[in-house]
């Protein structure tokens, strides 16, 4: 089997984030896998475990498209176990949209695809960065595969995909032939950390760099000049600040109440 | 004037408020049709008038719901060439967001997600980051594609009731070959509260309720709110994830949040913080929580909120 897990390189959610001033797009200093891309590459690996792992010829590559730093992301990635590393960088993917981000995605599946085909394209359910959700849908309609999303139960079989899709009022199986592009949400696994020995058996491992020249995209169909959106002004949203805040003496309740009247908010 | 399409997927017997929202602001952009999948029973129909649309397209097949996204994306692509819409109005659900996916790719329109408003000239309005930046964006291209969150505007009906003409688009059966199949749903029971990205009320539940929701619940449920969580809540398997509001659940903006035994941390803050107003309930006084409520009560949620609702009730009579 082979997957390709698409992984990225984003700001830390944990700590303060900032657009740059310069032109909107994401600073992107204290980087890290993205954590929903964490549950994709989760999912890979326990399919290819399940059919004999690397021994048995199976492959799972962790792409990145992005900046010099994204390599820490692939890095990551074969900490955990992915077999091989694919980053794809050239200074002219900066500032690309979803549409332009799914158009050099695709070539480099294709590209990766050439020498023996690609069973699974796997993604989390968001970058933690861009949150639009767009790149998996716009990579399946590029490749023209069918798109398996917010998948929280996933198996393969007989040369189809088996996922199960939550929605708020219900929950859909859904079924479709390989190749197929399949995202999966946060409840699909419980991601593993790298051990020592994986950190160690990293080391070994190839991670390639692709430019827009070895997968035939032209660097007028990407960044912002190939983008199909422009993002035209960014403004902090203006800090919360604390109100009043009470200690309980029995009452709060009540006082509670009085501040939802006094609001309005009844 | 501009043309405006209006994505309706499956309306139902009526209706739902945010199909409303859509029409709304598609009115204030220019010459408004509608494309709509699934049955469409009269008093739709003329709900759809009353709100603006000139045209309905169909689809000419009928079994659309039977796939995930791809052959609705290629009805939306026939109806965008029927009728020469240059915007595309789409609700901001996992099935809208990838439906504006893949039309955008076929249509080579720039697709924008996550919008609160629409200017006159199609700037769209967004938060990013976690509702921590607030910009403005545009399609670059000839067609725009927007999803637009619940609640951004209050729907009205138009000056005068329209009766639209009821088209039909062919989608071709090349649309649903090779795509994803859905071959079995099942409900997932009724809560009887409202939706919680759509409410105006949330209530919402952390580690603090230490397995017991009941309180969060009565107090929902008093003031008509939806019942949200943390992370911590949902990990634990206390309530549905579908309640998980923060950064990998949902993003809420009601007009009242109330948190309670949530400690506050980014994860759940992604999540709630464009809120009109907070209300934190904890018993650690040091909760990050605090730091962005407008009405903070250091107590135990136990006791506050059961107050509360007895308050209520009795105020409500």
């Amino acid at each position: 089997m082979k997957i390709i897990v698409l992984v990225k390189h984003v700001p830390d959610a944990q700590l303060d984030r900032h657009l740059s001033a310069e032109d909107n797009t994401t600073d992107r200093a204290d980087s890290i896998l993205s954590e929903l891309d964490e549950y994709a590459l989760e999912a890979a690996l326990q399919l290819v475990e399940a059919r004999g792992g690397a021994k048995a010829g199976n492959q799972v590559i962790a792409l990145s498209m992005g900046p010099a730093g994204a390599v820490n992301a692939i890095k990551k990635s074969l900490q955990i176990g992915a077999t091989e590393g694919v980053h794809l960088r050239d200074d002219a993917l900066a500032g690309s949209d979803a549409a332009a981000t799914s158009l050099a995605l695709a070539a480099a599946v294709r590209h990766l695809g050439s020498d023996s085909p690609v069973d699974l394209v796997l993604t989390g359910m968001a970058s933690t960065d861009g949150e639009t959700s767009l790149v998996p849908a716009q990579l399946a309609e590029r490749l023209g595969l069918p798109q398996v999303t917010f998948a929280s139960e996933l198996e393969v079989d007989g040369g189809r995909v088996i996922a199960r899709r939550d929605s708020d009022t219900h929950y859909d199986t859904i079924e479709a032939p390989l190749p197929a592009v399949v995202s999966v949400t946060d409840q699909i696994n419980e991601p593993r950390f790298p051990n020592f020995k994986g950190i160690i058996a990293a080391k070994r491992k190839t991670i390639t760099t692709l430019s827009l020249a070895e997968i035939g995209v032209d660097p007028a169909q990407v960044g912002k000049a190939g983008s199909w959106t422009a993002v035209q002004t960014a403004a902090p949203r203006p800090p919360r600040t604390a109100g009043t805040i009470i200690t309980d003496e029995g009452d709060a309740g009540i006082k509670l109440v009085e501040f939802l009247a006094a609001q309005k908010l009844l | 004037m501009a043309k405006v399409l209006v994505f309706i997927d499956n309306p139902g017997q009526a209706l739902k408020k945010s199909g409303l929202e859509l029409l709304t602001i598609a009115r204030a952009l220019g010459d408004t049709a509608v494309a709509v999948n699934g049955p469409l029973n009269d008093d739709v129909a003329a709900a759809l008038g009353a709100h603006g649309a000139a045209a309905i397209f169909r689809p000419s097949s009928d079994d659309l719901d039977a796939y995930l996204v791809g052959p609705k994306a290629a009805f939306l692509a026939g109806v965008v060439a029927a009728s020469g819409a240059t915007t595309v109005l789409l609700e901001n659900s996992f099935d809208g967001k990838e439906i504006a996916a893949r039309l955008g790719i076929k249509l080579g329109a720039g697709v924008i997600t996550d919008v609160v408003g629409v200017d006159p000239d199609g700037t769209a309005h967004k938060s990013v980051l976690a509702g921590s930046y607030t910009t403005t964006a545009r399609a670059t291209t000839a067609v725009s594609v927007l999803t637009v969150k619940p609640n951004s505007v209050t729907p009205e009906p138009a000056g005068a009731a329209a009766s639209p003409e009821v088209l039909t688009v062919d989608v071709p059966e090349s649309a649903s070959a090779g795509a994803a199949r859905i071959t079995g749903r099942t409900d997932k029971p009724a809560s009887g509260r409202p939706d919680l990205t759509e409410a105006r009320i949330v209530v919402a539940g952390g580690r603090g309720v230490d397995g017991d929701f009941g309180p969060v619940e009565e107090l929902a449920d008093a003031l008509g709110a939806a019942v949200g969580a943390s992370r911590a809540a949902t990990d634990a398997g206390w309530i549905g994830h579908d309640a998980q509001v923060g950064q990998t659940g949902k993003t809420v903006s009601p007009q009242l949040y109330i948190s309670a035994g949530i400690s506050g941390a980014i994860q759940q803050k992604a999540g709630m913080q464009t809120a009109k107003v907070i209300v934190a309930v904890n018993k650690d006084a040091e909760s990050p929580v605090f730091e962005i409520a407008d009405f903070g009560i250091i107590g135990d949620l136990f006791q506050v909120l059961p107050q509360a609702t007895e308050e209520i009730k009795k105020r409500k009579g």
